[in-house]
């Protein structure tokens, strides 16, 4: 009971990292339909701009998600007016394909030996790791960081999506944008700031999965990225808390199949559920469904 | 007699390349790296051509061809190493049963999976394109020849110039007389829209599943192929990245478009390499920074596809 205690603490960990990203798959796909594959990627650079903040500059903790949050926001914003905006009128399966492009180069970009270079990097923790015992369940400051920085982050982005002009906007674009833009709303500064608040989430987790995990390579976000998307789907793409709660089942799910099952098949089981899910509420566990006409 | 002559017609040019094709190999006129090459673009373009009647024709989102691809690769590998010898026509079965366990497993899937619509489609096959390449790196736990994440070694070297050719040529044939039969017809009406077509009395699942399941064995076929020419098969060649690989293919050379494919995956497999050949020694790197490049300001400058609508005279229906 208590190794399986355990493996939920640690599950919840990676689970709440999954959960910063889902939220930005989320959103961009509510508000423009589009699979940002980029995303996780942004995730990979948010992990670095942490990497650079401490080893360089030796900044302190929130300092270094400031930077993360804005560097990943410009850079979303910036993917975004180049390889998205010109597209939105064209079939939707362009947007993909250069969103796969943007993917693709950011990782090979960066990997070159004049950026961040082809490595794996260790990421130095900011700070030293101490643990509570608790009933033989230990807890470590890392994780207790990572809980309170997601909760936080999480709380602020209802805030912004149901109590502000902002958010108000965003919903609108999403709920259909033609008739948002006759309504006075711009759609186009909503869909970029919506880019940017999903890349500063998946800043934020990129560096927090850099503390716990302290390794990084420009093609981490590659794996997170697809689960954290599948994460959004299972919890019904376009949903917020259905993206946090997709996320925590596939950080359970993953942690559970190393602990009981064999780390070599983790991420089969995670696609597992994912497709029986689809398969008993096509449009994920809290997804609203739309009706086709003709 | 028509009915033989029209292929005949339109195998004989694949024919003459094979031969001819042999021939130089055979001579050393040809660089037999470049010859590989081209052998390897004949067999994406057979497994592309695949997709395109699954997402192309029947506009069925699919983000797991790959997977289909490794499941033939593996069947035909296996059939032919445990029993095969060098025997030509057993190879010939063992690519066949490829093709036909890639369409048994796609039926399999499809049985849950088509009844999802567009993106969620796309999601489950990534899933069980996921799904697959856990299995094919734990396939030595059930069948110790397949080699799991080591890689699959021990593969004899079947696959020449004139199979893969021939191959590609028959492949198109197919796909040509699909279309412009009325099950293609049906095909299409789905991807124009389902919903009409089902009150037009179109059985779309029956159609969607059939598209998806020819779709299938194309890679099928395709995989086998691919093992026997370079002998050695490893999980990450049919992870995620080789499904988007042919789906950039697809998209590249026009969705519903078998000429725009054909040329696309030539395009696409001899860039690669030859941005190996063209680049300064110790700029290798830069290779996947201007292919990105490149994908992005051609999607940005054709969104609908190098070659939008236009075919090949060969690849037209034939006029009535």
């Amino acid at each position: 009971m208590e190794v399986f205690l355990q493996q939920v603490v640690n599950g919840l960990q990676i689970g709440f990292v999954y959960a910063l990203i889902a939220l930005g798959y989320t959103m961009v796909y509510g508000i423009v339909r589009l699979i940002n594959f980029a995303h996780g990627d942004v995730f990979m650079v948010g992990a670095f701009i942490g990497l650079y903040a401490i080893e360089r500059c030796n900044l302190p903790l929130p300092v270094i998600f400031l930077l993360a949050v804005f560097g990943c926001a410009l850079l979303a914003v910036a993917m975004e007016r180049v390889a998205y905006r010109p597209l939105r009128g064209a079939p939707k399966i362009a947007s993909l394909i250069t969103a796969i492009g943007v993917s693709l180069f950011l990782e090979y970009f960066t990997a070159l030996r004049q950026v961040f270079g082809p490595n794996f990097y260790s990421f130095p923790r900011p700070f030293a790791v101490s643990s509570w015992e608790v009933r033989n369940i230990s807890l470590t400051n890392i994780q207790a960081i990572i809980f309170f920085v997601t909760i936080f982050c999480l709380g602020l982005l209802q805030f912004i999506v149901h109590r502000t002009r902002l958010g108000r906007a965003m919903r609108a674009v999403s709920y259909d944008h033609v008739t948002a833009g006759l309504m006075g709303v711009n759609v186009d500064l909503v869909i970029s700031l919506t880019f940017g608040l999903g890349a500063a989430l998946a800043g934020v987790g990129g560096v927090l999965y850099g503390i716990a995990y302290p390794q990084v390579n420009t093609f981490m976000g590659v794996m997170p990225g697809l689960k954290a998307f599948t994460a959004a789907v299972l919890g019904g793409i376009g949903s917020i808390p259905g993206a946090v709660l997709g996320a925590l089942i596939m950080g359970q799910s993953e942690t559970l199949t190393s602990a009981y099952l064999s780390s070599t098949y983790r991420d089969g089981i995670a696609f597992l559920i994912l497709i029986l899910v689809l398969l008993l509420r096509p449009t994920g566990i809290l997804g609203t469904s739309r009706t086709e006409k003709v | 007699m028509k009915a033989l002559l029209q292929p005949a017609r339109f195998l004989a040019p694949f024919a003459v390349a094979a031969a001819s094709g042999t021939f130089l190999a055979a001579a050393g006129a040809v660089n037999p790296y470049w010859i590989q090459i081209f052998q390897l673009a004949c067999i994406t373009a057979v497994s592309a051509l695949g997709l395109n009647v699954i997402y192309g024709f029947t506009g069925l989102f699919s983000l797991g061809h790959a997977a289909f691809y490794g499941i033939g690769a593996y069947t035909a590998a296996f059939l032919m190493k445990s029993y095969g010898g060098d025997s030509q026509l057993f190879f010939l079965a063992s690519l066949l049963a490829g093709g036909a366990g890639a369409a048994l497993v796609a039926w399999l899937v499809g049985l849950p999976a088509l009844r999802l619509t567009s993106d969620y489609l796309g999601i489950a096959t990534l899933g069980f394109g996921i799904i697959m390449k856990v299995l094919f790196d734990n396939a030595d736990s059930f069948l110790p020849q397949l080699g799991g994440a080591r890689g699959m070694t021990g593969i004899a070297k079947m696959t020449g110039f004139a199979w893969a050719v021939m191959f590609l040529g028959v492949s198109l044939l197919a796909v040509r007389n699909l279309i412009h039969s009325s099950y293609g017809r049906a095909l299409l009406s789905i991807r124009e829209d389902e919903v009409a077509a089902g009150s037009m009395g179109i059985d779309t699942f029956r159609y969607k599943m059939a598209g998806f399941v020819i779709g299938c064995s194309f890679a099928g076929l395709a995989g086998g192929l691919y093992a026997h020419l370079y002998v050695f098969l490893h999980p990450s060649n049919f992870d995620f990245f080789k499904s988007v690989d042919v789906l950039i293919i697809v998209v590249l050379g026009g969705l519903g478009n078998m000429s725009g494919t054909l040329i696309a995956s030539f395009g696409w497999i001899f860039l690669l390499e030859g941005l190996r050949v063209i680049l300064p020694p110790g700029y290798i790197e830069l290779r996947w920074v201007l292919i990105p490049v490149l994908l992005i300001v051609t999607m940005l400058q054709r969104p609908q596809g190098l070659f939008g609508i236009r075919e090949f005279p060969l690849l037209r229906g034939d006029p009535e």
